[in-house]
């Protein structure tokens, strides 16, 4: 399953750090993160609860950029 | 400039009035010291706030941290001018950055201005204003002069222009009259039209390329994923150089060659690389550069659905067409009488008349050529020969009109023609009166397509068509195609698209053009993907990477030059970043930069690079 979220981050190396905190995130198959029309898409392995997945992911981008934010 | 900016523009105005007020102070020491940490912590409170959570997260080597070394560092070695003026410099980057890049989002969805933002819908004899949402499938719309057409259908009230130009790049506009579809997103101009939809909005044209143009920046190219790899490895790399900068040759001095160490010297020098580590410059410009190349793009109305197909697209120097449609106009019309024993006119009114009853695609283009309204009154005893064409009495006189068996089969003599197309033989009262030629005409800008691809470099350009070899080398020939394969079933062209790619060198790639109908397998298979006349097609949407909304060929020669602009300026960008990088680091460690030069290699790099990125996004005279 693929999903689109807005995000909000300031400057691109941010956003490249983002992209990587997701990927590691448990739960996430891959994602993207495009600062230019600033989304993040994320696309899930089977089996796993979008929810609870983001809500990972978004700790772990805040660990890495504090000053972003991804509109769940 | 949103309140952020401002709050940042504030700061740096703030803090660079005080330093330039207290570097005329004839004070020294801890009080100067201290003055000029006013200015400091305006100016970089933020940055040292960020560096500290940073290492609290074990994510050590950002910016903030980088910037926070080097100024304390400055500071510490008694350069608070120096410390002040990193800090004041790196943060007027960054807000130069943020402006540069909130303006050309802003500029790139004006430019996709085509989501409509309500419908009128016609309910129980009133008309209320919803969201295009809510419309179901079938709703009458009223759309008057002046608002955007909300959702794909079909006009049963109203005639009027509609300007396509925000889809499509094409200024002339289309008319529209009860029974024509009409597509969402083209602004109605002059009269009020009543539609019943035929879709629901999401499946409309409108939001099926406003997704596709909101997502096209997400397929990264290959240049993005080297600078973000780059970007990786580059910082830490030159963080551990400063390290070793700062220790070693100070070591050395003392243990090695037993003078003095010259710490201080060595640090500023160190301080110097961590100023230039910071990979800004190249991180925003290359994305920055990809989407303004998109957005160009999708001006003059072609959809390029990922910076790494714009990559792909920019090394295409082998081209193949598809023919009807593509090249040609897949119209089928009379093209010329030849033989002729009476007047044209006469001819084709004849032919017109004795066809009058039959609805295929060739009679059909003899009553347009005909022009006139048929009085069929005038046409009597009708018979169909299947597979030979009609006789008939046509004013009392009897005529024959169809191809060569026909005319054998009545013993009549008849001349062959010379040209390629479906040729219809006309025989009146038993004599052969000639016969009209009916073939596919070529767009008006086939010829010229074909000049400017040529011109901007094509090793080869092929034609593929399922259609009759001597009508396929004969509109070949035409157009300036040098190669052509006719006959071709649609598994054919696969096949011979895979020939190709095998042949040419693995580093030039090879696109194909079609109408998106019937060869998405080929559109898939080749390197890139060209879908052209997709205004309405969702096939070809779907299947191409690369779409043309309108189906003007010439566009093809353009998107290869906008690609190529594009790529150009990303490797400028790279190469210069990069480059004045590598020569600051290494002045740097030899003394002869100081501080103030791997400000320039830091903030002055990276505004030029924006500067050139947002030039992608200049495409009109392309």
């Amino acid at each position: 399953m693929k999903k689109t979220y807005k995000i909000e981050v300031d400057c691109a190396n941010c956003a490249n750090k983002m992209e990587e905190a997701a990927n590691k995130t448990k739960g996430v198959k891959a994602a993207t993160v495009n600062f230019m029309t600033l989304k993040m898409i994320v696309e899930f392995e089977e089996g796993s609860e979008p929810k609870a997945v983001m809500e990972d992911v978004l700790k772990n981008c805040k660990k890495v950029e504090d000053d972003c934010e991804i509109y769940l | 400039m949103n309140r952020k900016q401002k709050k940042t523009l504030i700061r740096i105005l703030s803090s660079a009035a005080l330093m330039a007020a207290f570097s005329f102070l004839p004070v020294s020491g801890s009080a100067r010291f201290g003055l000029f940490f006013i200015p400091y912590l305006i100016i970089g409170f933020d940055i040292l706030k960020k560096a500290v959570r940073g290492i609290a997260n074990r994510q050590v080597f950002d910016e903030n941290f980088l910037m926070a070394a080097a100024t304390i560092g400055a500071i510490v070695l008694g350069e608070y001018t120096e410390g002040v003026a990193v800090m004041l410099f790196y943060q007027i980057g960054e807000l130069f950055q943020s402006y540069a890049v909130g303006k050309s989002r802003k500029n790139i969805s004006e430019l996709m201005d085509i989501r409509p933002d309500y419908a009128n819908v016609e309910r129980n004899g009133s008309i209320e204003r919803i969201d295009p949402d809510e419309a179901e499938v079938g709703s009458i719309l009223v759309v008057r002069p002046g608002e955007k057409i909300p959702i794909d259908g079909i006009v049963i009230e109203g005639t009027s222009s509609l300007n396509t130009s925000a889809l499509t790049g094409e200024s002339l506009p289309r008319e529209a009259a009860p029974g024509s579809e009409v597509i969402s997103g083209c602004m109605n101009m002059t009269g009020v039209l009543r539609i019943r939809t035929t879709k629901e909005f999401g499946e409309s044209t409108v939001s099926k390329i406003l997704d596709l143009m909101e997502n096209s920046s997400s397929r990264k190219s290959k240049s993005e994923n080297f600078i973000s790899k780059f970007a990786r490895y580059y910082t830490p790399a030159v963080c551990y150089g400063a390290l070793a900068l700062a220790v070693l040759p100070p070591m050395i001095r003392m243990l090695v060659l037993g003078g003095a160490p010259e710490w201080g010297v060595w640090i500023y020098r160190a301080l110097t690389f961590l100023v230039i580590s910071c990979p800004c410059a190249l991180v925003i410009s290359i994305p920055l550069s990809f989407f303004a190349g998109i957005g160009g793009a999708g001006k003059e109305g072609i959809l390029v659905k990922g910076s790494n197909y714009l990559e792909t697209l920019s090394k295409t120097s082998y081209i193949a067409f598809d023919k009807t449609g593509t090249m040609t106009q897949g119209v089928f019309e009379v093209n010329g009488i030849h033989h002729n024993k009476m007047e044209e006119e006469k001819i084709l009114e004849y032919a017109a008349l004795a066809e009058c009853h039959s609805s295929h695609p060739i009679s059909k283009s003899l009553k347009k050529a005909y022009g006139k309204d048929v009085d069929k009154d005038r046409v009597s005893d009708v018979e169909e020969i299947g597979g030979n064409g009609v006789t008939a009495r046509v004013d009392q006189k009897a005529v024959a009109v169809g191809n060569g068996r026909l005319m054998q089969r009545l013993g009549i003599s008849y001349q062959e023609c010379t040209h390629a197309g479906t040729v219809v033989h006309v025989a009146v009262d038993g004599s052969y009166a000639g016969h009209i030629l009916i073939s596919d005409l070529p767009k008006p800008h086939a010829r010229g397509a074909i000049e400017e691809l040529e011109k901007a470099g094509m090793k080869k350009t092929v034609m593929l068509t399922g259609d009759g070899r001597s009508a396929a080398d004969q509109m070949a020939q035409k157009l300036g195609i040098r190669e052509v394969y006719s006959e071709l079933l649609p598994a054919d062209k696969v096949a011979k698209v895979e020939e190709l790619l095998r042949e040419k060198p693995a580093k030039e790639k090879l696109a194909f053009v079609g109408d998106g109908i019937n060869d998405a397998p080929v559109l898939s298979r080749a390197d890139i993907g060209i879908a052209m006349g997709a205004l309405g097609s969702d096939a070809a949407i779907e299947a191409a990477d690369v779409v043309l909304m309108d189906d003007d060929p010439l566009k093809i020669a353009k998107a290869i030059r906008i690609s190529r602009k594009c790529i150009w300026i990303v490797y400028e960008n790279i190469y210069f970043a990069i480059g004045v990088k590598i020569l600051c680091l290494i002045l740097g460690a030899l003394g002869i930069a100081n501080m103030w030069l791997a400000i320039f290699a830091d903030v002055g790099v990276m505004v030029i690079a924006v500067l050139n990125a947002i030039r992608a996004l200049f495409v009109k005279n392309l």
